[in-house]
């Protein structure tokens, strides 16, 4: 337990101040304000207005710039899609790899142009360097920067008053790329590449083992994919096995920092929000929120962990050390905190099997990414989520003080209440009846790699993760088929614009209010209370949303693995 | 409409500088400041490659340290774990085939507990390491083998072994190829 809270205070100090400084620097960047940067890289945003003939001072509409958030996603999707399928005539083709098949490329392209990176494909056998790099690896970038404009527009909608626009969604997110992922990906892949993840055009190395066989091994330009594969929340590794491949992640440094990088934007968010509200009380009150709630999920997942798998003991290993599916580097305490890090968030890089994870554990990362990933949350789209929970904590609050609800001035009304709900609930709603048909289908069934509760654990994680736009795996259910890849595919893309669309639309439409100042009689939101109602409500829609599934999943896995009985 | 327009110029400007600058960047920094590491660490013996010190090999000879089970047999281009869940049967039976045979290979009395690594695959199935209980297991039958002095090898273990990052991340744990290749170094 030591190295289990030790690991999790030691990226706490590093991430909480980083976190601090960059939400400062993001909110002067979305604000149009000088930064430390500016000098070399105002040139570059000028550059690609110019090229692409935006004009910087043009302000949009909710509608207007919903519409290009979509155009920008579905191009992006579009483009994807086109290089996998071209990659056999495509240059960079080292191994000659043909073209990848049209339901694999299909869902890898909405995957990566969702924010999902959901892979039903093995990287180092299908996708040749071009298309990691000039496909993959871009829209790893471009679909996290769409992430993080949504939410500075929307954190705009609460900031302004009496207006009809929000921002222009293609200043946000040329920022978002030039002043913020771009430069934090170039210093994260320097340092990879100075631990050993590798970063070549080579083709594969061929090797004469010690024993005298031969072994292949694949490499190419994996670090400043790695980066920004983190920094983004995207989670689509180079590599099938992720972030457990040592060429991905190395050794405990880059565990840490890979830890960490996937954890700083959203972190950061929550402060830029409190700043650009002109309320950094409340952007304090919003990370308690989240802070308690990941600690909840951790402490669970540790103490799983920890105590080891019974029936690995009865057969003969050391204190049934749940050993399985994880890297000696990493140990279990670092596996279970990445775990419970790349969950909360929607980045879905793994750095240990969660297939092979206790049951406690896999409970912990469905809920983790059935409540919609809020706690920190993936970039842009955590602290969307967690304002439609806010909305939703005020409207309870208010039924019960008996007061029209209000959260920053604004009063919330139907139109926010309902965008809120399928905010919250069409994801749900989404995965639950995706997983159901899978459990009732054959060609959901013939994909199983584990029988009974685990089984259905599997299949329900798939489409929470897909869902959920988190693209983490229980990884034993075989996927890549017409019927996973086509039912997937359509729950990322609901998962995404459920989340994205609703968000704008409670951004506009506050925008148009006014702001009332607060009374004696308002409901405080930066106080303790506020922090309790909100996790109340949280724990509660997660609850009552999935309880059914998870006592038929995890649950009761974890009552036979009490019990001592195989499946 | 003008939305789709500029999306498509968006995206073509981007990709060729996140998609080709960013990436051939990174890779003209990372040959010139760190060419072993970008290049896969690999390690060369008498002018031919190896192996890499990251990637973990197979291991099956009594004179070498055997690495973790691998569900791909260390095929580096099969990268993965097993995938299996915690109370499925055929994972248990697999688990105590493997206890038995660890344990007659280290001429171990039956039902003696293992070290977790040595009976479990990775998540990459690539582990280059083991721990340090499971390289100290080894110790008498790779010294009977190569007809070393049990406490030379045992002192080699424990000069290879390194310890968890910042206290907290990672088991204490020696890479096997490269303990193997001092071992060959050594008789």
């Amino acid at each position: 337990m030591t190295k289990a809270v030790l690991s999790t205070l030691e990226l706490l100090v590093l991430l909480l101040p980083a976190a601090l400084l960059l939400g400062g620097y993001m909110a002067r960047v979305f604000r149009g304000e000088r930064t430390f940067l500016s000098a070399g890289l105002r040139p570059i945003e000028k550059l690609v207005y110019r090229l692409c003939r935006i004009d910087e001072s043009q302000e949009m509409s909710g509608r207007s710039y919903a519409l290009s958030v979509v155009a920008t996603t579905l191009g992006g999707c579009l483009v994807l899609f086109l290089i996998q399928l071209l990659q056999g005539i495509l240059p960079f083709n080292p191994q000659g790899l043909h073209g990848v098949r049209w339901d694999t490329a299909l869902n890898t392209a909405i995957s990566f142009g969702t924010n999902t990176n959901w892979q039903a494909y093995a990287g180092e056998t299908t996708m040749s360097p071009l298309t990691q790099m000039l496909g993959l690896a871009v829209q790893n970038f471009l679909s996290a920067a769409v992430g993080i404009a949504v939410a500075v527009a929307m954190i705009r909608g609460f900031a302004r008053k009496e207006t009809q626009t929000i921002g222009s969604f293609w200043v946000d997110f040329v920022r978002a790329v030039v002043y913020v992922l771009l430069p934090l990906a170039l210093v994260l892949a320097v340092v990879l590449v100075s631990q050993g993840v590798v970063q070549t055009l080579h083709a594969p190395v061929s090797a004469q083992t010690l024993e005298g066989a031969t072994q292949v091994i694949p490499v190419g330009p994996v670090a400043s994919q790695e980066a920004i594969k983190e920094v983004g929340t995207n989670g689509g590794g180079y590599y099938n096995a992720n972030s457990a491949h040592p060429f991905e992640n190395p050794n405990g440094l880059t565990n840490l920092l890979e830890n960490f990088a996937l954890l700083l934007i959203p972190t950061a968010l929550v402060f830029s929000f409190g700043i650009i509200v002109g309320n950094r009380r409340q952007g304090r009150a919003l990370l308690a929120a989240m802070l308690v709630l990941f600690a909840l999920g951790l402490g669970v997942s540790f103490w799983a962990e920890l105590s080891g798998n019974p029936l690995l003991a009865g057969a003969g290993v050391s204190g049934g050390a749940n050993l399985e599916g994880k890297e000696v580097r990493f140990g279990i305490p670092a596996s279970a905190l990445w775990a419970e890090s790349t969950t909360v968030t929607s980045t879905g890089a793994v750095n240990s099997a969660h297939d092979s994870d206790l049951p406690l554990s896999g409970l912990v990362q469905l809920f983790n990414m059935g409540i919609g990933e809020v706690i920190f949350g993936g970039v842009g789209v955590g602290l969307i989520g967690m304002l439609f929970y806010v909305v939703l904590a005020m409207f309870i609050a208010g039924l019960m003080i008996g007061r029209t609800p209000e959260f920053l001035g604004k009063k919330l009304g139907a139109r926010e209440m309902i965008m809120a709900v399928i905010g919250i609930l069409l994801p749900s709603i989404t995965l639950l009846a995706g997983a159901a048909v899978a459990l009732v289908l054959p060609a959901g069934l013939a994909g199983l790699g584990n029988p009974a509760a685990h089984g259905l654990s599997e299949i329900l994680y798939a489409y929470t993760s897909a869902a959920g736009n988190n693209g983490s795996a229980m990884a034993g259910l075989s996927v890549n088929t017409p019927f996973y890849n086509l039912t997937l595919g359509l729950a990322m893309l609901i998962g995404r614009f459920a989340t994205l669309l609703p968000g704008l639309a409670i951004g506009a439409a506050v925008a148009r209010k006014k702001t009332v100042p607060g009374s004696i009689a308002t409901f405080p939101t930066t106080g303790a209370l506020f922090v309790v109602v909100l996790v109340a409500v949280i724990l509660l829609v997660g609850a009552l949303t999935y309880f059914p599934a998870f006592s038929l999943g995890p649950i009761l896995e974890h009552l036979f693995l009490g019990a001592g009985r195989l499946a | 409409m003008k939305e789709i327009r500029t999306a498509f110029l968006v995206i073509l400007v981007f990709s060729l500088l996140l998609g080709v600058v960013y990436p051939l960047l990174m890779t003209g920094i990372g040959q010139l400041a760190f060419p072993s590491r970008a290049n896969g660490s690999l390690v060369s013996v008498g002018g031919h490659v190896v192996g890499s010190e990251l990637i973990g090999q197979s291991f099956v000879s009594a004179r070498y340290f055997h690495g973790r089970p691998s569900p791909s047999d260390y095929d580096a281009m099969a990268s993965g774990a097993s995938n299996f869940g915690p109370t499925n049967s055929a994972f248990l039976l697999e688990v105590k085939t493997r206890v038995d045979r660890l344990l007659r290979e280290n001429d171990l009395a039956p039902g003696t507990s293992v070290p977790a690594d040595l009976v479990l695959a990775s998540a990459s199935g690539l582990d280059p390491d083991i721990s340090l209980e499971g390289a100290l297991l080894q110790v008498d039958r790779v010294a009977a083998a190569r007809g070393l002095d049990i406490a030379v090898v045992r002192a080699l273990v424990q000069q290879m072994t390194r310890g968890p990052f910042l206290g907290a991340f990672g088991d204490p744990r020696v890479n096997v190829l490269q303990l193997n290749l001092a071992l060959d170094g050594l008789s």
